[in-house]
């Protein structure tokens, strides 16, 4: 789950951790009041998106006077955001934070997250703040630094001096850090972080370390405990059709062809949509059901893949293990009878009660290609839908 | 005899009482009766489908002399379930848990290192052995007892493998589903040797997905460890950056982790490369015959 950048200065907060002062904003004029409670001659109108790359996008704008606040801010509401990361369909700006100009001497890079290879929480430092990391580790390596917390130890002063000797820090700036590194360690364990990247993190002119962005993330397994992180989530800068599949116990996530697919479990289902591929066709989603669907989220399933008007043609892939297939083959054809399935279909059962399945199916009188396996099932689909 | 688990093998569930724990203990006990208690804090002295159920995994190893423990536990707890077994000495602990919170595994992850259990999963379909022992919640009538191994991070795509090879006459020693979560017990090259020594695999099957790095690791193992035929395979060919494809691992960030930088370095250490998810067992019959040849 990721949070917007409002949301994330409020938990750097709320942890001790200083920020420049800033207000939300929904409107020209909640803009323009918040320009004036700064007390600032500068400010920052910056969009609330869930996505970064905003400055080179037009989402990041200084602004002078209340009154040029406001007009900035109208200006950037209601328009929406292409940025590197948001795909080609960009993303719309509801809000804006309006920010405290800073006076920045210098910008560093610090970022925390779950390392997978070690099982630890990793801290990466660079001296080239303000850029592409990325851009930063493949031009000049020697100017980032990676070290792992064991997590037995747990964070100690050395690793700060790790940190700061090797990229050589001047004393006032390795103090602020260990206390910053610190309370951020104590803050990812708190709230389950996957991911916490600061962006810059600039050194003020009165030489306080001061983070100017913060890009979190938060492990989605760890919600139920984290309540007062969960309510922070904003359905409007996620996929419609993602969420109301959540909601269903489905895993969805939309793509750009025209073959719907439906698949039990994850590895499946990307397999799936390789073959189609394979076969010359498009998926236009990737689908799991999970292991134990009912007839209903089978249901539910179908009208999610239909809601996307680029579909020409359904697959549906099972090799039921726990998941019979009797369960899916009504599920089926209560979608096909409920929804009025108007492109063809194409269906691969296998496993568990696979006959009982393929006898509902055959029973049923609708329009179904039964396909002997995987791959005949995708060659099926995609000529299907050419004609 | 299969890879970590046999014949001699002595299973305990814990979280037996539970719905989905009770289901599958039985179906498996039903396969092969491996089983030999379950554990359930608060529950022990009952028992379920004719197995004793104990409060904690320390009492049931001492009662039952368990050597492997199936976990079913729900999220919030199964990190703690999994430490229980460690502590308690289980030497081989399956963890079907989906959904445990990934700063849970660190301290597990520290522990199974000083420690002499070996843990599968979490989040994975199990390990079997067909004919002998099933310890997960896979439909082991699919499976036939036979000469490809199998290691995969999938569980459905796991099973496409398995009819494959079975249709193929070919049959399984072992398959292992080691999990699609971003801290795993046992990866591919904790598990790779174990297929090389065993007498009775021929040819092994390594399915993977994008995300992580797991399988560039595994290439490397094979290019240098592994004499036997490989056939690889990996999900994702398809997938867009930046969106996490069900399993919590399967992520494809910053341009590491793709399908292609896997294939490619499977391809380099010698591993047949099925392009096609349909074409796992032919990949590999052909890839013997070469080797064969």
């Amino acid at each position: 789950m990721n949070i917007h950048e409002y949301q994330a200065k409020k938990l750097f907060r709320d942890n001790e951790i200083k920020v420049p002062e800033g207000y939300l904003a929904q409107s020209g004029i909640e803009a323009e009041f918040a320009f004036r409670r700064l007390k600032q001659k500068v400010a920052v109108c910056k969009a609330q998106i869930h996505a970064g790359g905003r400055g080179k996008a037009g989402g990041v704008k200084l602004v002078k006077s209340p009154e040029e606040c406001r007009k900035v801010a109208e200006a950037m509401i209601g328009t929406t955001l292409v940025t590197h990361q948001t795909g080609k369909e960009g993303k719309k700006v509801h809000q804006v934070y309006i920010e405290a100009g800073s006076d920045i001497e210098k910008e560093y890079y610090l970022a925390l997250f779950l390392d997978r290879e070690t099982a630890s929480i990793a801290i990466i430092f660079s001296t080239q703040g303000g850029v592409d990391i990325e851009e930063v580790a493949e031009k000049t390596p020697e100017k980032i630094i990676k070290v792992n917390v064991d997590p037995t130890v747990g964070l100690k002063n050395f690793h700060a001096g790790i940190i700061s000797f090797k990229m050589g820090l001047i004393k006032s700036e390795a103090d602020a850090l260990a206390v910053l590194l610190k309370r951020l360690y104590k803050m990812f364990i708190k709230h389950d972080f996957s991911m916490l990247e600061i962006n810059p993190l600039i050194v003020t002119k009165t030489g306080e370390l001061m983070p100017l962005d913060g890009k979190m993330n938060f492990d989605d397994n760890a919600l139920f405990r984290q309540k007062e992180i969960e309510i922070l989530r904003d359905l409007k800068e996620e996929d419609e059709r993602e969420v109301e599949s959540s909601k269903y116990g489905l895993s969805y996530i939309g793509l750009e062809g025209n073959i719907g697919c439906l698949v039990n479990g994850a590895g499946l289902a990307m397999a799936t949509m390789d073959i189609i591929k394979f076969y010359g066709g498009r998926p236009a989603n990737f689908l799991d059901v999970g292991g134990g669907a009912t007839e209903e989220m089978v249901t539910n399933a179908f009208r999610i893949i239909l809601q996307d008007k680029a579909v020409k043609g359904i697959f549906v892939n099972i090799f039921g293990g726990i998941m019979k297939c009797d369960i899916i083959a009504r599920g089926i054809c209560n979608a096909a009878k409920q929804l009025g399935l108007n492109v063809p279909l194409v269906v691969r059962l296998e496993g568990t009660n696979v006959n009982e399945g393929k006898e509902i199916l055959e029973k049923s009188g609708l329009n179904i290609m039964a396909a002997a396996n995987m791959a005949d099932g995708a060659e099926k689909i995609t000529k299907a839908i050419q004609k | 005899m299969g890879i970590l688990i046999g014949p001699n093998t002595r299973v305990i569930t814990q979280g037996i009482t539970g719905q989905s724990g009770l289901f599958h203990t039985q179906l498996s006990h039903e396969y092969a009766p491996r089983f030999v208690g379950g554990v359930t804090p608060g529950k022990g002295g009952t028992s379920v489908v004719g197995l004793p159920v104990f409060n904690t995994v320390l009492e049931a190893k001492e009662k039952t002399k368990c050597n492997a423990s199936m976990i079913f536990v729900p999220p919030p707890f199964a990190a703690e379930a999994i430490l229980e077994a460690i502590d308690a000495g289980v030497e081989l602990i399956v963890c079907i848990t989906e959904g445990i919170p990934v700063l849970d595994m660190v301290p597990v992850k520290k522990s199974l290192e000083r420690s002499k259990s070996r843990l599968i999963g979490p989040n994975c379909p199990g390990i079997i052995a067909p004919g002998e022992c099933k310890i997960g919640i896979m439909p082991g009538h699919v499976h036939k007892k036979g000469k490809i191994g199998i290691l995969s991070k999938s569980g459905t795509l796991t099973y496409e493998a398995v009819g494959q090879t079975t249709a193929a006459g070919l049959g399984q020693s072992t398959c292992i589903g080691i999990g699609g979560d971003p801290i795993i017990g046992s990866t591919f090259v904790d598990l790779l040797g174990y297929f090389e020594e065993d007498p009775q695999t021929e040819g092994i099957i390594v399915i993977g997905e994008i995300g992580g790095d797991a399988e560039i690791k595994a290439a490397r193992f094979i290019r240098d460890n592994v004499k036997k035929p490989v056939c690889g395979f990996i999900a994702g060919q398809t997938a867009p950056p930046g969106k996490r494809m069900g399993h919590a691992g399967a992520i494809v960030s910053g341009g590491k982790g793709t399908a292609a930088e896997k294939m490619a370095a499977l391809e380099e250490a010698g591993v047949a490369v099925a392009k096609s998810p349909a074409d796992i067992a032919q990949t590999l019959i052909k890839h013997m015959q070469k080797r064969k040849a």
